[in-house]
């Protein structure tokens, strides 16, 4: 494999994590720590997939736009079931974020391999769809497809919403000190059900990504679910900033393709050693929370109420 | 005069269950005016203003702002009204810049420029007289600042009418005085400003009428030129209370616990107590005084063995009194290898020979307390464990923010609270509670703890009485040294003075009593010397005495090192 190509193949896989990861930060910034990720990324690509079906024959716009509406509606909803487990009942948040996990990839199986029958006629006909309008070759930049730029423009904008706006400013004060917004009157309710449920369509978005333009097989579907948590882990990497997630996703995806470049340079390091390195990632996770856990920076922290259910004062 | 009304609260009534906190109160506030809320603890003075914020909706009885009815179902409707309040906790986010923390929640059509708010900001700021720095992050801020960012956020929101919740329990009285200045000149501007409290000097000083609130009924409003100290009280208890603290001269002083050069670091590494050298005397109370969060309680862990130090030393003089051997609970081995190096005698002071006696008959000498230990009468609590430490007589009541956070387990019952401490002490394998429920018994009685039973769980009982168990608790194991950190912290001024009684009493019976406080007037009345730190650092140690207020205050913020040493 040449160097430049394992460079563009790690920025198009990245754009997976991006979704992924940039979903999470929105939701976390509500306070909400999303383990089903996951399981949502897997449905947002099902979800899309089926659209697909029904598309079969439409112009080439609608069917990429469709589908991409399907995965957005599967990931919102999965992001409502959450929300109203975590937010109106209080359910605890890790033990919800790991059911929609286990059940979002269980659903996922089982509509992808239904449509595995005649994929082609199925969903993959809308490869070359979405690898328009730029090019319809499978290498080097050209082939980089619409939902890259797409990826990347959801992270500028969430960076600019976060930072720059007074949406994004209620946003971070739910997930810093919801009693604080609540007393000032902010709908904390309403922003941590919006937060939850764009995110979730967003991290849908890379289930949808993966399957129709980086993987393009019948088989993708089944490992979406290791990169949803490599999405989790990118949010902590980059220290819940969107713009450093885009930098961060790309590393993340040179990391999980080392092992593809390692040989062509020269070193031998034979079959087994490919699964430890793509615990890379996990490793600079680790090291980069090591570091922020030292230097206690307070910017560099988690949102304060991260994992914490709010129940209003009443007395 | 002739002043409009700003609001008026008719015939308002508040009931949670069966308890009722606020029974048909009326009460107005005029425009341009300081009005000074007063009352005991649960006389329902923060429900009555919680029901002008919008925080609790009444349940009968109507409330009028410039002549009109309102309903204020909601602090977003208090807002709309021009009401604003400041918390006791303040409502801030840490992360954020006061400017942010001013904007927050505002949904004005205008667009989000936080250089804008900013400069509002300054301007508010300017106009009262405030000192902030609108871009600096709460959590650099001290807690003066924060209170500050408070007050700007309603302000800034238009606000006419602000209630502040005490306002100066967090404060030290520079702070106060600053505060209070921008107080009147926001008052010369035109605004209504509530001001909850229970401290009557600052009743006096700052407001212009008080409006005092016994059991939840409204008992007078009074205007402030016309009143004392001492009506204040009558009105507010409903008999007449003394208000002085005995004080009596120190008799048979002695060290009895020195510290020298103490330092500890948290868990961050920070360094939360710092070269800390001073003296507990037997028959005293040593006050330490100091802003909150300064280091107070972690130099009472220290000395109670709760957290370790970094460096320095507790040495503790014990009064002559050997304790037995039981109390350390060492292994039988143990004590025949310190009895082998004659470190016991019995209690006519003959050296203990074990040599030919069988293990059950030296075990029966050490439970009975019958062996004693030579030990020497200096000792290092350094090298002790918290169990150690206490049981020579270092007895630590801490009462935190919660009350219940340490020392007593709110869901046990009196008994079984005062049996923590003893259980040990049984040597069957069954607890021993016919002890226990006596000392209950008798701490209810002396302290006059107000409980259907001793069988009733703590955390049921009021904020007074579950302090009153507390202390009464540590007092009752006839302590060499009682240190008490915010015994009266929430309680009113009756229960207050019930434990500064009890903590003089200590003090006559030769006990050294180091007391942790908040109120610095409390400290110069009832303090033999004044211990005064500041992060950690001993800014003074002066005279009770003779020490001004305003002294304190000037050491309580000082962290230049060259401190005063008096005493």
């Amino acid at each position: 494999m040449m160097f430049l190509d394992y460079i563009l193949t790690s920025v198009a896989l990245g754009m997976t994590f991006l979704l992924g990861c940039t979903g999470e930060i929105l939701t976390e910034k509500a306070g909400h720590l999303n383990l089903g990720i996951p399981g949502i990324m897997c449905i947002g690509g099902a979800s899309g997939c089926l659209a697909l079906k029904y598309c079969y024959g439409m112009p080439g716009f609608f069917v990429v736009t469709l589908a991409i509406i399907a995965s957005i509606l599967g990931g919102a909803l999965m992001g409502a079931i959450y929300s109203f487990l975590t937010v109106t009942l209080k359910a605890n948040q890790n033990v919800t974020g790991l059911a929609m996990t286990t059940f979002g990839v269980g659903v996922t199986k089982y509509i992808m391999s239904g449509m595995a029958i005649d994929a082609t006629k199925n969903y993959l006909y809308a490869l070359e769809y979405f690898r328009a309008p730029f090019a319809k070759s499978t290498t080097g930049l050209n082939s980089w497809g619409v939902m890259m730029y797409l990826a990347i423009a959801i992270a500028l904008a969430s960076a600019y919403v976060l930072s720059r706006t007074r949406v994004g400013l209620h946003l971070r004060a739910v997930g810093e000190n919801p009693a604080t917004a609540d007393a000032v009157g902010i709908n904390v309710t309403a922003y941590k059900y919006g937060a939850t449920c764009i995110g979730s369509a967003v991290a849908a978005l890379g289930g949808l990504y993966y399957i129709m333009d980086f993987m393009g097989s019948v088989e993708a579907y089944k490992t979406i679910e290791a990169l949803g948590w490599l999405s989790v882990a990118l949010v902590i990497f980059t220290l819940w900033k969107p713009l450093v997630s885009i930098v961060g996703s790309i590393l993340f995806g040179m990391l999980y393709l080392a092992s593809s470049i390692i040989p062509s340079l020269g070193i031998n390091l034979g079959m087994s050693a490919t699964p430890l390195l793509q615990m890379l990632p996990y490793v600079v996770t680790i090291i980069v929370l090591v570091i922020t856990s030292i230097s206690k920076k307070r910017e560099n922290q988690p949102p304060a109420s991260l994992g914490i259910p709010y129940f209003r004062e009443e007395r | 005069m002739n002043k409009q009304i700003a609001i008026e609260m008719k015939g308002v009534t508040k009931t949670f269950g069966s308890v009722i906190a606020n029974n048909n109160v009326d009460l107005t506030v005029y425009k341009g005016e300081i009005l000074a809320v007063l009352g005991e603890n649960g006389c329902g003075k923060t429900t009555l203003m919680n029901m002008i914020a919008g925080i609790y909706y009444p349940d009968a009885g109507s409330i009028y702002i410039d002549g009109k009815e309102v309903n204020i179902h909601s602090p977003a409707d208090a807002f709309a009204h021009g009401i604003g309040m400041i918390h006791q906790h303040f409502k801030l986010v840490d992360l954020f810049t006061a400017a942010e923390n001013v904007i927050l929640g505002n949904s004005s059509g205008e667009r989000y420029n936080i250089a804008r708010v900013s400069g509002e900001v300054k301007q508010i700021a300017d106009r009262y007289g405030f000192r902030i720095d609108p871009d600096k992050k709460i959590y650099d801020m001290s807690v003066s600042e924060k209170q500050t960012v408070e007050i700007i956020k309603v302000l800034y929101r238009g606000a006419e009418i602000l209630i502040l919740d005490e306002p100066s329990a967090v404060l030290t009285p520079q702070e106060t005085d600053r505060l209070f200045e921008v107080l009147r000149r926001m008052r010369d501007d035109g605004k209504s400003i509530i001001i909850i409290t229970h401290k009557l000097h600052e009743v006096l000083s700052i407001s212009d009428r008080v409006a005092i609130l016994r059991k939840g009924e409204h008992i007078a409003t009074v205007n402030t030129k016309e009143t004392t100290a001492e009506a204040l009280t009558e009105m507010m208890v409903g008999r007449k209370v003394t208000l002085n603290i005995d004080r009596p001269t120190p008799e048979n002083v002695q060290d009895r616990l020195v510290v020298k050069n103490l330092s500890m670091v948290d868990i961050e590494g920070i360094k939360v107590l710092d070269n800390i050298s001073f003296t507990a005397r037997s028959g005293e109370i040593l006050g330490i005084a100091g802003i909150a969060g300064s280091g107070q309680r972690e130099l009472l862990e220290a000395i109670a063995g709760l957290k370790p130090l970094e460096s320095g030393e507790i040495i503790f003089n014990r009064p002559k009194k050997n304790l037995p051997v039981s109390f350390y609970h060492k292994s039988l081995s143990d004590v025949k290898a310190l009895a082998a190096e004659n470190k016991f005698h019995y209690e006519d002071g003959t050296p203990v020979d074990l040599t030919g006696m069988t293990n059950r008959e030296i075990r029966a000498l050490v439970n009975e307390g019958k062996i004693l230990f030579n030990e020497d009468d200096v000792m290092n609590l350094r090298d002790k464990t918290p169990l150690q430490i206490r049981e020579v007589g270092v007895r630590l009541s801490f009462v935190p923010e919660d009350r219940l956070g340490m020392g007593l387990v709110g869901n046990m019952d009196i008994v079984d609270n005062m049996m923590l401490r003893s259980y040990r002490k049984s040597h069957s394998m069954f607890v021993d509670r016919k002890r226990p429920s006596d000392l209950a018994d008798r701490v209810v009685e002396e302290l006059e703890v107000v409980t259907p039973s001793t069988h009733t769980a703590v955390r049921r009982l009021s904020g007074g009485n579950v302090q009153k168990v507390l202390v009464g608790r540590e007092i009752a194991a006839a302590p060499a040294v009682l240190m008490a950190a915010y015994p009266v912290r929430g309680l009113d001024i009756n229960s207050s003075y019930t434990i500064y009684n009890l903590l003089t009493e200590q003090k006559k019976s030769g006990v050294a009593v180091v007391f942790v406080g908040e109120d610095l007037d409390v400290l110069l009345e009832l303090c033999d010397r004044i211990m005064v730190i500041c992060a950690g650092r001993i800014t003074g140690i002066v005279d009770g005495r003779t020490v001004t207020k305003e002294e304190v205050g000037l050491l309580m913020t000082k962290t230049d090192s060259d401190t005063k040493k008096e005493v």
